[in-house]
C-alpha cells in the first residue's frame, strides 16, 4: 500500500485547459509509482470564479462534487477531502456534513482564515465529532502575509492542535516551500500534528531533519503537485528507513489518522 | 551511462546539508547509478575570492575518476583569465560563474567578456539560475536569481557561446528558448533538476516543445536528492533512445568537444 495524503484533482470549472489531462497523469504517474489511493481534495475553481485560497461557497460545493464523483468513479484508488472557508461557518459546518455523508474522509483547510482564529474551531470541532483529520494548508515559516492568501505557519497550525488535542492535523507540504526548519521545530511539542512530506522540494537533509523532529510514526507520504519529487523522497526513505519504519510513512500512519475503513486493510 | 552536470562538494553555509564530502558524493552516485558528476566547490560559491576553491577541486576529483572538476571564474577579479586558461588546461569540462552571488551584473560587461572568451577556449559555462527555493532562503542569503535576459543577452555575445543553465524551471526554459533565435537556442542545455513532472508535466512538454537535444541530466546533489531527476526520467515515456540523449549523449555531443 502507498497512500499519497496530499494529491489533488481538477474539474470544466477552472482556468485549466488541460484538467482532463492533468487528473489522468496524476494517476498515471500513481501507477507507475505504486500509489494505491490518492487521498486529493479540490480547491474550489482554483481561481476561474473566486480566489483559489479564498473559495467561495459555490465554488466549494461545485469542487467538493466534482471531487466525490472522482471518488465514485475510482472508489478503489481515490479519497478526499471536504474543502471549506471557514469565513462561512454555518456554510463550512454543512459542507462538511455533507461531504462527509458522502463518503469523504477529512477535511482540507487552505488559507482563507489564519489557523489561531476562533473561527477555525467549529470546524475542529466538527472534524473531533465524526474522527476525521483536517490537512492544513501551511508556508513554512510566514514571515510576513503573501498576496492572495491568509497562510498560517507551523506554529500557528501547532497551537490550533494544542487548543484541539483529540483532532488530528496534518501540516500540508513540509517540502512546499519556506523555511521546514521552523515548522519542524515548532512541530516537536504537538503530538496530534503529522507532517506530509509533499511539495516540490527535494532538500538534502530534510527527511532526516523531519525523522529527527517528529519521529517516524508523525510522517506522512504526499505529493501535491510534483509526483516525481514525491517519489524521489519515497526512494531516498528506503535507504534511511527499516522496511517496518517505511510501510508506516507509505500507509500506516495514514491508516491510523483516518476514519477506520477508509483503506482495505484497515 | 548517466552524467550529472549539476553537483557539488563541500558545506553549504546556510544550513545542515549531509553528504557533502566526495566521499559521500559518491556513495551518492552509486545509489543512483550515475557513472560521472561535474562538480564544483560549494564554499568557495560565497567566497570574495570564488577561484580560491579551484586548487582544492582539482586536488579532490584527481582521486576519483567519477569526478569531473567545473571550476569558478570570477571575471571580475585579477587573473581570471589565468584560471580560464587552467580549466582547459587541466581538462575541465566546463567552467562555472554565479554572477548573483559574485555581486556582478549578470550580463554585465564582465560576464559578457566571459562568456566571449570561455567561448573562445570551447568551455561551455555553467550558471545556476538558484540553489534553493527563494522562499526558503536564510534570512542573510540576498543573493538574486539568475535572470532570463541575462541568459539571452549572454548567448548573444558570441556566435560561439555555449551555456549550461542549472535549476531553472518551465517558464524561465521557455522564456529564453523561445526569445532567442534557433541558432541561439541551439547552444544552451538545460539541466532537469529544476523541472516538474508529472502532473503538471513540465518536463514531458519542454522535451516536445524544444526537442529532447536540449535538456541534459542534472541534480543539485547534494542540495537536491539526486533521486529526483532519475525520478523524472522514470515517470517519463521517452523510449531508449531519448533517454540516454538526457542522461549521457546530450552531454557527450554538445558540450564535450
Amino acid at each position: 500500500m502507498l497512500i499519497d495524503v496530499h494529491a489533488h484533482f481538477y474539474h470544466d470549472r477552472t482556468p485549466r485547459a488541460d484538467w482532463r489531462e492533468r487528473n489522468a497523469s496524476r494517476l498515471s504517474a500513481g501507477d507507475k509509482i505504486g500509489v494505491t489511493h490518492h487521498v486529493a481534495s479540490i480547491l474550489g475553481s482554483y481561481g476561474l470564479t473566486s480566489p483559489i485560497y479564498f473559495p467561495s461557497p459555490r465554488d466549494l460545493e461545485y469542487g467538493n462534487d466534482a471531487l466525490l464523483a472522482l471518488q465514485r468513479h475510482y472508489p478503489e484508488r481515490i479519497r478526499g477531502y471536504v474543502t471549506v472557508n471557514p469565513n462561512y461557518t454555518t456554510h463550512a459546518r454543512a459542507e462538511i456534513a455533507r461531504c462527509l455523508g458522502a463518503g469523504m474522509v477529512g477535511i482540507k483547510l487552505a488559507a482563507s482564515r489564519r489557523a489561531t482564529d476562533p473561527l477555525l474551531d467549529p470546524i475542529c470541532e466538527l472534524a473531533r465529532e465524526r474522527g476525521v483529520p483536517v490537512l492544513q494548508h501551511v508556508w513554512q515559516h510566514r514571515r510576513r502575509d503573501w498576496p492572495g492568501q491568509e497562510a498560517s505557519d507551523g506554529a500557528e497550525l501547532a497551537a490550533l492542535a494544542a487548543r484541539h488535542p483529540d483532532v488530528r492535523f496534518i501540516l500540508a507540504h513540509i517540502a512546499g516551500g519556506g523555511d521546514w526548519q521552523h515548522s519542524l521545530a515548532a512541530l516537536r511539542m504537538a503530538p496530534n500534528l503529522y507532517v506530509d512530506l509533499s511539495g516540490s522540494g527535494v532538500d538534502g537533509g530534510m527527511l532526516e531533519a523531519c525523522l529527527e523532529s517528529v519521529g517516524v510514526e508523525r510522517l506522512l507520504w504526499g505529493t501535491d503537485l510534483t509526483m516525481d519529487t514525491g517519489w524521489a523522497k519515497l526512494r531516498y526513505l528506503t535507504r534511511l528507513l527499516a522496511p517496518a519504519q517505511l510501510e508506516l510513512v507509505k500507509w500506516k500512519n495514514a491508516a491510523r489518522i483516518f476514519p477506520r475503513g477508509t483503506f482495505p486493510t484497515d | 551511462m548517466r552524467i550529472d552536470v549539476n553537483a557539488f562538494v563541500g558545506a553549504y553555509p546556510y544550513r545542515r546539508v549531509p553528504g557533502t564530502s566526495p566521499d559521500r558524493l559518491i556513495q551518492a552516485l552509486e545509489r543512483t547509478a550515475i557513472d560521472e558528476a561535474w562538480v564544483s566547490h560549494l564554499p568557495s560559491l560565497f567566497w570574495r575570492q570564488p577561484m580560491e576553491g579551484n586548487a582544492w577541486l582539482y586536488d579532490t576529483v584527481a582521486r576519483e575518476r567519477r569526478l569531473r572538476p567545473v571550476p569558478a571564474v570570477h571575471p571580475g577579479l585579477a587573473g581570471w583569465e589565468a584560471t580560464l586558461g587552467e580549466a582547459a588546461d587541466r581538462g575541465a569540462p566546463a567552467v562555472r560563474c554565479d554572477p548573483p552571488h559574485y555581486g556582478l551584473d549578470p550580463a554585465g560587461p564582465e560576464v559578457r567578456v566571459l562568456a566571449v572568451a570561455c567561448a573562445a577556449a570551447k568551455l561551455p559555462l555553467v550558471m545556476a539560475v538558484r540553489l534553493e527555493d527563494a522562499r526558503q532562503r536564510h534570512p542573510n542569503d540576498g543573493a538574486g536569481e539568475l535572470p532570463a535576459a541575462a541568459v539571452r543577452a549572454l548567448i548573444r555575445s558570441d556566435e560561439n557561446v555555449r551555456l549550461l543553465i542549472t535549476h531553472a524551471d518551465r517558464g524561465f526554459i521557455e522564456e529564453v528558448h523561445f526569445g532567442s533565435t534557433p541558432q541561439e537556442a541551439a547552444r544552451i542545455w538545460w539541466d532537469i533538476s529544476w523541472v516538474w513532472g508529472p502532473p503538471e508535466d513540465h518536463l514531458g512538454t519542454l522535451v516536445e516543445t524544444l526537442g529532447v537535444e536540449r535538456f541534459v541530466f542534472g541534480t543539485g546533489q547534494p542540495l537536491r536528492l539526486p533521486e529526483n531527476a532519475v525520478a523524472k526520467l522514470d515517470l517519463l515515456e521517452l523510449g531508449a533512445e531519448r533517454r540516454t540523449a538526457i542522461e549521457s549523449e546530450n552531454t557527450r555531443t554538445g558540450l564535450l568537444h
